[in-house]
């Protein structure tokens, strides 16, 4: 399995890549992590005439607070996220998250920005940015814009961005007081895409739920929130009813096909489950746990 | 003197100490120091160091000048007919050399078909139709492995689609014909019957209970990480075929390609280097080889062919997919008295089974297991559906997994059925100790077993009835823990001439080992290893026989110029067949030693004892020679009028198969709200005779467990209704890694095989036959007061989901 | 089609090939610098077969295009015994008998050298998740796990010694 013949431009800065890409138009197509990109050349199911690869660009690996929100560079790698100290003590969701995705030598060279930007609704960072309520930064010819996640993901590995721009950072709410977070990911194998997984992110308010945000990954033709199963717990005191009241929620919301993983019974059945599960963890943490 | 024919010494002479059944024992033996490294000892591997450095030598790392790379174009479809292809585009391409279609092939002395080891036929390249998804269509031949791929997108077929038969019931109804190329017109292809219809009859009437269950046991892929490939190396000057080639087998192969190709068979010369596991995926002949070969041939250029993971997956052969009908009859006292079983099996689009036995269903009749009935009748019917042709063995003899999965599920249903604790009612409807000999009532002769000593001991290892408590606890919690059990009896070793041959060629193996003046010594066998170890295992066989130190002595397989003939590596037969014949030539070169050493010492032979590395006078051990010292004078002081040197060839073809068993206890825990179930703890105990190094048994052990987890809650072939593969990848054919494999629990009995010349029996497969069913029946143990009898592998979450949801179980 | 310039070094070697933009790293080492040691298992990035160290993180070099390693320290199962003296990694390989047929192994140890690195002392869960990347197909892990256990004693006594 051997990638059909390509220009490759290696661009040493971010303006460079842009003019590239300005120049370019549609036969280009952006290289971060390569990890689905090059099996899909492999396979040729993917046939880009023209490469730009943006892994010179170091200037897009970071992972750190900024003010009120944790900002991180586009190309920085997965498993830089698990090596991040402020990943590890504040942002639960997120390390979560990183630990499973693919297996730990794609978390090598893998990037945030390109899980995300991919818009496929098996990776798992949508979900978690969608739990978050995270902002996606966009540089194009007529400079940066920042973009909304609940706006971000238009379609199947289809996002909001325009042809001429490419995703530079993610910015990740600082959480408040009482918060907590998690992600529960069902797969058939270790590293596998989820069979379902869910990503809750909650704030309490004593035994009240204050807000809640849950993200899903797998069950859905474009990554989705499931935002009646939030509805289920905001503002109401948590208990177990209202936490399967949530899960039901996601269960008859979400919209999954039926293929190797299961039947679209069984996987709303356990997106159920998953949601139940990551608001257990999530409130534990919000109340001090880890 | 008269001159001493090694060659005629008889094997009965040889084999000291057959035939007598031994008491099990669970104590290793080791008669050797350990600077000879004789059997026993945990010697570590000497072909390690080169794997260890990246300095293996498998078929992609053989490069030769000029060499030439195929590429091969398959069918997007599972039925369908050829009405044209169009290369012209691709031979236009720089670096094109050649296409090589069927009707190239069928000029060629038609080499567009192919005789299967089942005598069956199966297309190389096809000219009409093509009959499964990813069949070989035609073969592109470029200067690179990059132009070669680029090429075959621009090979342009016209494909007039058919109806796909999937479904092997469906096939049966004839409505879609698989092989119109058959005078006959039907996809039914054999029915064969073992065992006593009658009496088995007659036994189910007077039954006081029958169960019964139906069972299918899937389409699965070994993928041996290394996939299949070849550099074949057509000298015209020479008119000589030199190839290399991932093989198995590579003695038979080449036997093969001389009767297929017309080519002289001392004219061609297989090579196998190091093997990226084989697991019975390297067996066969496919296509690509014959292509791959054919294009060698054409251009007078080397031409190598090297699978992609996916065209392994989708295109060669698979293993199992029998679909079983089985029931099991038990007396008024809950004693088994019989087995009937009706079996389909799936073949695809030919019968090309890698099975070395006359029998089309293999050694599946071995299905009454490990326990003692009156009777059993077996029926199996082969079928042709739209899918690759195959199968074979997956790590097994060929059929012995279904048959045990089929038996200890059975045995389970039984046991729960009657309200008995599955271990008491297996101990109690085992073959005693006292019945081997134990004539089956399928026929075979089992050579030796003490079933009980190897459950009775899992159960000790395991603790069982403290699990079998908390099991009740626990359920009284509402929680689903289960226990499983499987008591197997593998038969390995193929095998007796009378009923094993491949082509006619029958299963013996071979061993030839020449001793150097300084006392090292060259061995060479027929017998090909794929990771077994061969090359420290055999080295340690002869070391125990000879003295010789095991260090010191090379092994050496694979090439066909070289080793002496053998039928190859699988069926867990490389100990019994080939670690024979290394005792048996060992012994050889022993007795014309011992007459040097007579020579040497002045005394009568008679007068001698062996001891370890030496012969010596009897009561005497400061009067005797070294066999370094013998070894020497065999060269340089050999008795007048005796043959010089020491060296010996044996060819084994053994009496009978052999019988490992084992017990094996898994204990699983399930996941009510996802239907995912973890494997807590299992405990294997294996029992495969002596034990030449116990640590490379407890790695054949390991892998084997891990291959028959897979199968069990993982792999499976799965196609849709038009034929076309949804599992052709490693993202969803899926290998268990680390993290599902669980944490791997041994122990071991040891009851030596009482007619191989070493007591041993084999072992890399018998984990693979035994732990399936440990699994599914931990599962159904875990289900079954819920009403569950049953649950087919892979036993995958969304299935137990389901079952733990029809049962009115949620979390 | 466009060819590049590449230089990297190899095993500490530097070394300038011209390749063709989509030649993947893995047929790069193989085939154009003749060092056979890292294989290829399959073509979806699951196998881990041809897990080489890119700049001392393992990465699966059948989804790497050589001209990205461009600067890179590439470092591959040949070069792992310095100066002729195996690797503790690939004495515990050889000790605990932690491989079988070879044909994953290069891939492993190249995995397991960066993650002792990383987590000197480890938990065989964290082995078993540390090598979750590399597919073997013979061995059943266990003793692959128990021979990284060696060499990350090894390695902690050498380390504890100097």
């Amino acid at each position: 399995m051997i990638p059909a013949a390509f220009d490759y431009h290696s661009p040493q800065s971010l303006d460079e890549a842009l003019s590239l890409l300005k120049q370019h138009g549609g036969d280009a197509k952006i290289l971060a992590g390569g990890q689905s990109l090059i099996p899909a050349m492999r396979f040729r199911l993917a046939v880009p005439a023209i490469l730009i690869d943006i892994n010179r660009l170091d200037d897009l690996r970071y992972v750190e607070e900024r003010g009120d929100h944790l900002a991180i560079g586009a190309m920085t790698r997965e498993h830089s996220l698990e090596d991040s100290s402020a990943v590890r003590s504040s942002y639960a969701l997120l390390y979560d998250t990183a630990v499973v995705v693919a297996d730990p030598l794609v978390r090598n060279q893998a990037t945030v920005g390109g899980n995300i930007a991919h818009a496929d609704p098996a990776n798992d960072h949508p979900a978690t940015m969608l739990a978050y309520g995270a902002t996606v930064v966009a540089k194009g010819p007529n400079g940066e814009r920042t973009i909304g996640i609940d706006d971000f993901f238009t379609g199947l590995f289809e996002n909001a961005m325009t042809d001429d721009e490419i995703l530079t950072e993610i910015r990740i709410p600082k959480p408040a007081a009482h918060t907590g977070g998690a992600y529960t990911k069902l797969e058939r194998k270790v590293g596998d895409y989820a069979i379902s997984a869910a990503a809750v992110q909650l704030r309490l308010d004593g035994d009240t739920v204050a807000a809640a945000r849950i993200g899903l990954t797998n069950v859905s033709p474009v990554p989705m929130r499931a935002k009646a199963a939030e509805a289920e717990l905001v503002g109401k005191s948590i208990s177990d009813a209202v936490i399967e009241a949530a899960g039901k929620a996601a269960a008859a919301e979400c919209d999954p096909s039926p293929d190797l993983r299961g039947g679209v019974d069984y996987k709303r059945d356990v997106t159920r489950v998953m949601v139940k599960r990551s608001i257990q963890k999530a409130v534990a943490r919000a109340k001090g746990g880890k | 003197m008269p001159q001493l024919d090694d060659r005629k010494e008889h094997h009965s002479e040889l084999a000291d100490g057959v035939s007598a059944q031994v008491p099990t024992t669970d104590e290793v033996q080791i008669k050797t120091p350990e600077n000879i490294g004789g059997m026993g000892h945990r010697k570590k591997r000497k072909e390690d160091p080169r794997f260890l450095q990246g300095k293996g030598n498998y078929v992609d790392d053989v490069k030769l000048p000029g060499m030439l790379y195929m590429d091969i174009v398959r069918s997007p479809y599972a039925h369908a007919k050829i009405n044209s292809i169009d290369a012209s585009a691709a031979l236009e391409m720089d670096g094109v050399l050649a296409v090589i279609t069927g009707e190239d092939l069928k000029a060629a002395g038609d080499l567009h078909w192919m005789p299967t080891l089942m005598s069956d036929t199966q297309m190389v390249l096809p000219i009409d139709k093509v009959v499964y998804y990813a069949q070989e269509v035609c073969a592109v031949i470029a200067t690179s492995r990059y132009i070669a791929a680029d090429a075959i997108e621009q090979v342009f077929v016209d494909y007039e689609p058919l109806d796909a038969v999937v479904d092997p019931f469906e096939a049966l109804k004839d409505n879609v014909i698989v092989r119109e190329d058959k005078e006959e017109k039907t996809n039914h292809i054999w029915h064969w019957e073992a065992g006593d219809k009658a009496e088995t009859d007659a036994v189910f009437n007077d039954a006081a209970t029958v169960v019964k269950e139906k069972m299918y046991i899937p389409r699965i892929h070994v993928s041996s990480i290394e996939t299949c490939g070849m550099v074949a190396n057509y000298n015209k000057a020479r008119e000589h075929m030199q190839i290399y080639m991932t093989s198995q087998a590579p003695h038979a192969h080449r036997t093969v390609f001389a009767l297929v190709s017309g080519l002289p068979e001392h004219k061609i010369q297989i090579i196998s280097p190091d093997i990226g596991g084989g697991f019975g995926g390297k067996v066969p002949v496919y296509p690509g080889y014959v292509i791959c070969a054919v294009a060698s041939l054409v251009t007078g250029k080397p031409v190598k062919w090297i699978e992609d993971r996916s065209e392994n997956l989708q295109a060669d052969s698979f293993a199992r997919d029998y679909h079983i009908e089985a029931e099991m009859a038990a007396d008024k006292d809950g004693k088994i008295t019989g087995l009937r079983v009706k079996t389909l099996s799936d073949c695809g689009a030919a019968d090309a089974a890698a099975n070395p036995s006359k029998f089309p269903a293999g050694l599946y009749s071995i299905c009454t297991g490990s326990y003692d009935m009156k009777a059993a009748h077996v029926e199996v019917d082969g079928v042709y559906t739209t899918k690759p042709p195959g199968g074979v063995a997956y790590r097994c003899s060929f059929r012995v997994t279904e048959a045990v999965h089929m038996v200890e599920r059975m045995t389970e249903i039984m046991a729960h059925e009657l309200g008995e604790d599955a271990a008491d009612y297996r101990l109690r409807n085992f073959i005693q100790p006292d019945q081997f000999p134990y004539k089956s009532p399928t026929g075979w002769e089992y050579d030796s077993g003490n079933y009980e000593a190897a459950l009775k001991k899992a159960m000790d290892m395991i603790d069982y009835r403290a699990l079998r408590e908390e099991q009740k606890e626990k359920r009284a919690k509402g929680e689903l823990m289960g226990i499983g059990i499987s008591s197997f009896t593998e038969v390995v070793g193929a095998g007796p001439s009378k009923d094993y041959d491949i082509l006619g060629i029958k299963m013996f193996d071979s061993a030839e080992i020449r001793i150097h003046p300084t006392g090292k010594a060259m061995a060479r066998f027929g017998t090909k290893s794929q990771g077994q170890g061969h090359e420290t295992t055999y080295a340690q066989i002869v070391a125990e026989e000879l003295g010789l130190p095991a260090d010191d002595i090379e092994v050496e397989e694979g090439d066909t110029d070289t080793a002496p003939y053998g039928l190859g590596t699988y069926a867990s037969r490389s100990t019994p067949t080939a670690g024979a014949a290394a005792v048996m030539a060992s012994r050889k070169i022993k007795a014309k030693a011992k007459k040097i050493a007579a020579h040497l010492l002045e005394v009568g032979v008679d007068d001698l004892e062996w001891n370890i590395d030496r012969f010596q006078v009897k009561g005497s051990s400061d009067q005797a020679k070294t066999i370094q010292e013998i070894a020497f004078a065999a060269y340089t002081n050999h008795p007048q009028g005796m043959e010089a040197g020491l060296e010996a060839v044996d060819y084994y073809d053994p009496p009978n198969l052999t019988f490992p068993f084992g017990s094996y206890i898994c204990v699983v825990d399930i996941d009510k709200g996802t239907g995912e179930v973890k494997i807590r703890r299992f405990v294997a105990v294996d029992d495969c005779g002596h034990i030449i190094n116990p640590l490379i048994v407890e790695g054949q052990i390991h892998g084997g467990l891990t291959m028959g987890l897979a199968p069990a809650m993982y792999e499976e072939i799965v196609y849709d209704e038009n034929g076309q593969n949804l599992t052709g990848t490693l993202a969803d054919y899926l290998l268990p890694t680390a993290v599902e494999s669980p944490k791997w629990e041994l122990g071991k009995t040891i009851t030596p095989s009482p007619h191989h010349p070493i007591g041993a029996k084999g072992v890399g497969e018998s984990p693979t036959v035994g732990a399936p069913p440990a699994i599914a029946n931990a599962v159904v143990d875990a289900l079954w007061h819920l009403g569950v009898r049953h649950v087919d592998i892979p036993i995958t979450p969304p299935k137990v989901w389901k079952l733990l949801r029809d049962n009115g179980v949620t979390d | 089609m466009s060819e590049h310039e590449v230089t990297l070094t190899i095993n500490g070697e530097s070394v300038t090939r011209s390749v063709e933009a989509r030649t993947l790293l893995v047929h790069f080492i193989r085939e154009d610098l003749s060092l056979t040691g890292t294989h290829i298992g399959c073509d979806t990035t699951s196998c881990g077969a041809c897990t080489v160290l890119m700049n001392g993180k393992p990465v699966k070099s059948c989804t790497v295009f050589a001209v990205q390693a461009e600067g890179a320290a590439v470092e591959t199962i040949e070069g792992v015994a310095a100066g002729g003296e195996l690797h503790p990694l690939q004495e515990g390989f050889w000790e605990k008998h932690g491989l079988q047929c070879g044909y994953c192994t290069p891939g492993m140890i190249m995995t397991a050298k960066n993650f002792l690195a990383q987590n000197p002392n480890p938990t065989e869960d964290e082995i078993r998740r540390g090598i979750s990347g590399n597919l073997c197909r013979c061995t059943g892990y266990n003793k692959i796990v128990e021979a990284i256990q060696y060499a990350a004693e090894k390695l902690q006594a050498d380390a504890g010694g100097e």
